[in-house]
């Protein structure tokens, strides 16, 4: 992977940001599509009937308030709810794999979608450069050269290079929150994935490293897919190409996609009523 | 607005009257809650000194009645035949450790492989297991003894091998044991945070690797912390052993024989009518202490360690 820290999201005519309405993605041409997803814990339908496209080597963010789905629509794309009992209809696919289906093993799935958490989670027993390159490690990588090279890569492009690279024996734990969170994206990207989820990834930080994590998601958009769940509607008009905007459905129980669409259009005039609300503020 | 009474002197207006009362009132009750407060807390410093007294009694009077007999011979010579002075119990302290080991080998491994299968299943079976794993705890250990005897060492009993032995004691220890391990093992693992086993999974690696790497390494202190205590619980056990491993004059090291442990020489030597035997007895209850003291605070220092190379 080559470093390309481009300041700008993209060289090519973004969509929406400049106020020209784009097309919706084709389904062929989506990095991820979802058909009609939705998710069921037990007897709660928490979302449904999503379908949604993250257009490649865009950044899409899905916002809206608590409780809405968001989180749980975008763990559906990596197989996330496999362990935690969550049952998922409709079809998600990445790419042309078919994420549900019978013989689609979710440890495929995941190596081509990463994720990074609300919370940093770098792992507690490991040092800085055994959580860089922990998704190789623990895929049975292990030559040395290939670990260091992947560790070396993944951490400039996590902008963390230059900080760490005098301690990379150090404890993950030494390091600031911020920095935690960006050594989790390089843990990301050293498989070197796709699709890069984001769940909230900034919400356990304070404003200089938010800052930090968005210029580097604006650097990644480069190179790869981005799905970001955020409750922070001026993150999502900084950052992303797309927004999906969320909300509670009639039954005030279950989530549902109310609109999608460039960013820009999305916060200047949205389509649905409903989100013109949530976005000025009345509701959420 | 009226001016108000000025100074300190007796209030004049109505307000000034209920805040007087009001502030006279809760001076008294402030005396009154001091005054409960120090016999509450004399109380409670009264209950502590109770409950520690009979454990800092027994290890004094262990101490007192056990030190004068311990010295090296003691520790590495054979007993004597009865009526000869003198003897050890090195074959009591070497046949504990190999039975107790024994038991932690067998029970280790079942017990931590049970916990995994508790946190991850989380459902009916599991819920039965855990209730099960519950019961066996409170199981009087002469219970199971008498049914290992059974089993194991009774003229056709199911796996009998006819004769008493050092590792029918293990047998019966590990049943003992593999509650404790059970719980412990799945109290250390379910401390480690959800996310961090999503932190695994999200990266494309199986489950079993993320169990191995993530889960238990970082559930590493809390495991040797819960089974280092359960070989200390073993480690003193008695009736399991009265009826397995039975005792034995001689060294040994073969667990397929009758095999010494310290519990039994307590047992046996304490209960006879000469002080040469309640010498030895008080002895060995003084080693026996003494390393249970050693695993434990091994198990905190090993717990303490592990969990500093993890910060």
């Amino acid at each position: 992977m080559t470093i390309d820290l481009d300041p700008t999201p993209s060289d090519a005519p973004i969509d929406g940001h400049d106020g020209t309405v784009v097309t919706a993605p084709t389904p062929g041409g989506a990095a991820v599509s979802l058909r009609d997803v939705s998710v069921t814990f037990g007897k709660h339908r928490v979302v449904r009937d999503v379908t949604l496209d993250l257009a490649p080597k865009r950044v899409t963010a899905l916002v809206g308030p608590s409780g809405c789905g968001k989180t749980t629509i975008l763990r559906t794309i990596n197989r996330l709810h496999d362990d935690t009992g969550g049952r998922v209809s409709g079809r998600v696919t990445v790419g042309d794999l078919d994420v549900y289906a019978r013989d689609t093993r979710p440890e495929l799935v995941r190596s081509r979608v990463g994720m990074v958490f609300q919370r940093p989670n770098p792992f507690p027993t490991m040092s800085i450069f055994d959580n860089a390159v922990a998704g190789l490690r623990l895929n049975g990588v292990r030559n040395k050269k290939v670990l260091r090279e992947a560790a070396e890569a993944a951490l400039h492009h996590a902008a963390l290079w230059d900080l760490v690279k005098d301690r990379l024996s150090a404890p993950a734990l030494k390091l600031s929150g911020g920095q935690q969170q960006r050594l989790c994206i390089a843990r990301a990207l050293a498989v070197e994935p796709e699709v890069l989820l984001m769940d909230e990834p900034c919400s356990a930080l304070d404003p200089i490293a938010t800052a930090k994590i968005e210029e580097l998601i604006t650097h990644l958009a480069s190179e790869v897919t981005i799905g970001l769940v955020t409750h922070n509607m001026f993150q999502a008009t900084r950052v992303s190409h797309v927004t999906a905007v969320f909300l509670l459905g009639e039954d005030r129980a279950t989530g549902e996609l109310v609109e999608v669409g460039p960013t820009a259009q999305i916060f200047d005039r949205p389509a649905d009523a409903r989100t013109l609300a949530y976005v000025s503020g009345q509701v959420g | 607005m009226t001016a108000l009474a000025p100074g300190p002197g007796a209030p004049t207006d109505a307000i000034g009257v209920r805040r007087a009362f009001v502030r006279e009132r809760a001076r008294r009750s402030l005396v009154r809650r001091r005054l409960a407060s120090r016999a509450a807390l004399v109380v409670c410093a009264g209950a502590l000194a109770a409950s520690l007294a009979p454990l800092v009694g027994l290890v004094a009077y262990t101490v007192g009645r056990g030190w004068p007999v311990l010295d090296g011979a003691f520790l590495t010579h054979e007993p004597t035949p009865p009526g000869v002075p003198g003897g050890g119990i090195a074959n009591a302290i070497v046949g504990s450790v190999v039975i107790v080991a024994l038991g932690a080998a067998m029970a280790v491994p079942v017990g931590v492989a049970a916990a995994m299968f508790l946190l991850e299943r989380r459902g009916r079976i599991a819920t039965t297991l855990r209730f099960c794993a519950d019961v066996l705890t409170g199981v009087p250990s002469i219970a199971i003894g008498i049914v290992a005897y059974d089993l194991l060492i009774a003229p056709g009993g199911l796996l009998s091998l006819g004769h008493y032995s050092g590792l029918s004691g293990s047998v019966a220890l590990a049943v003992l044991m593999l509650p404790i391990v059970v719980r412990a093992s799945e109290a250390a693992m379910a401390a480690v945070p959800a996310e961090l086993r999503e932190a695994g999974l999200a990266l494309g690696v199986r489950r079993s690797r993320v169990m191995r790497s993530v889960v238990l390494r970082g559930a590493l202190a809390g495991l040797v912390t819960g089974n280092l205590l359960a070989v200390a619980r073993a480690v003193g056990e008695t009736a399991p052993l009265l009826f397995t491993a039975i005792g034995s004059q001689l060294f040994s090291l073969d667990p397929t024989q009758p095999m010494a442990a310290m519990p039994l020489v307590i047992y046996n030597d304490g209960t006879q009518p000469f002080p040469a035997a309640q010498q030895i007895a008080w002895g060995t209850a003084l080693v026996l202490l003494a390393l249970v003291l050693v695993l434990s605070v091994t198990a905190r220092a090993a717990a303490a360690r592990l969990n500093r190379r993890a910060r």
